[in-house]
């Protein structure tokens, strides 16, 4: 089975993915990259959203979830990751396990009480 | 906790007890299932995790470079250049089967093409930079895009399989058990009620004889 990789930002950043053999596509905000993702999502077997625009196109993305193909993810845009995608991991580790293992080091644990995630 | 409807007989007694066995034996099976999907997912998410950083910040760094390179050229000369691709790239997609769940296999087959994709009169050389480094970043993009799947799936599997086991261990097999009991006591009941019945019987039979 073979398939094909797109990508789909905001900007002509996306553009240097072309040069690398993948479909770039730009869409200038949240409706007109729904409009795009639902379009492609049939032929691309990986479609990359930079995080801008998956942050706001969860339940679109949502959609492809339980299925293996297509692969949506987010990656940054060239003003920096807005971390949508680091927090998409925490939620998943949250519902898998009950409590969040990735950031916990991280944050300062005055905004997170011990337990607090815990509570299912 | 609920009684389940059902008449008190010996044939129901012995339907709920077989019953009872196949749930417990279910719940074993998917509590040692979930068992081991969290293991797994705990290794998993942290490996998706540092890929993660890695990887974003790579492409942070092609993508810095790619404006550096694009603001010295027009609109259409960046959609111009950029819009062939140097390589063309084959991506197998495959499915891999990990405790009963099909996640996403890739495997890249890159077939060379030239390296760069213009004539180097119309770029500046930082696009060269951006191209390469997009180039190297491909298989790592790749190997990022299945291991968020398959966290993403392992945890949505892990959820439902959890809701599955507390399902069996908090409803469904503590009401079989009170209805076995139930049955149970009520044809422990139908039993006694008889033997009085007969007792009664008996003596008023010996009280008419005497």
């Amino acid at each position: 089975m073979n398939g094909k990789m797109a990508v789909i930002g905001e900007g002509d950043g996306v553009l240097v993915f072309q040069s690398v053999g993948m479909d770039a596509f730009t869409a200038e905000d949240a409706p007109a990259a729904a409009r795009i993702l639902k379009e492609i999502a049939e032929r691309y077997r990986v479609i990359f959203v930079t995080d801008v625009l998956a942050a706001q196109l969860e339940e679109e993305i949502g959609r492809y979830a339980s299925q293996a193909y297509p692969i949506v993810v987010p990656i940054p845009s060239v003003n920096g990751g807005n971390g949508y995608g680091a927090e998409l991991l925490r939620r998943q580790s949250e519902r898998a396990l009950g409590m969040d293992i990735l950031f916990r080091g991280e944050q300062g644990a005055g905004d997170r009480p011990d337990g607090e995630d815990n509570a299912r | 906790m609920a009684r389940i409807n059902v008449n008190p007989t010996r044939m129901e007694l012995k339907k709920l007890k077989a019953r009872l066995k196949t749930a417990q034996r279910g719940h074993k099976l998917l509590k040692d299932k979930t068992d081991e999907m969290v293991r797994r997912f705990a290794v998993i998410v942290r490996e998706t995790k540092r890929l993660h950083d890695e990887v974003e910040a790579e492409v942070v760094d092609v993508l810095r470079q790619f404006s550096l390179a694009s603001g010295s050229m027009s609109k259409k000369e960046i959609a111009l250049a950029f819009s062939m691709p140097s390589v063309s790239l084959e991506l197998e997609c495959a499915t891999a089967n990990i405790l009963n769940l099909e996640i996403p296999k890739l495997h890249l087959k890159e077939t060379q093409g030239e390296e760069y994709p213009y004539s180097f009169a119309r770029v500046t050389s930082e696009a060269d930079l951006a191209v390469a480094a997009a180039g190297r970043l491909v298989s790592r993009l790749l190997r990022l895009a299945e291991m968020e799947k398959a966290t993403a799936m392992l945890a949505d599997e892990i959820e439902k399989s959890k809701r599955r086991v507390n399902a069996l261990e908090y409803i469904m097999i503590p009401d079989i058990e009170e209805t076995i009991r139930y049955i149970s006591q009520k044809l422990e009941e139908n039993e006694r009620a008889g033997l009085t019945r007969l007792m009664k019987v008996k003596s008023m039979l010996e009280e008419r004889g005497a």
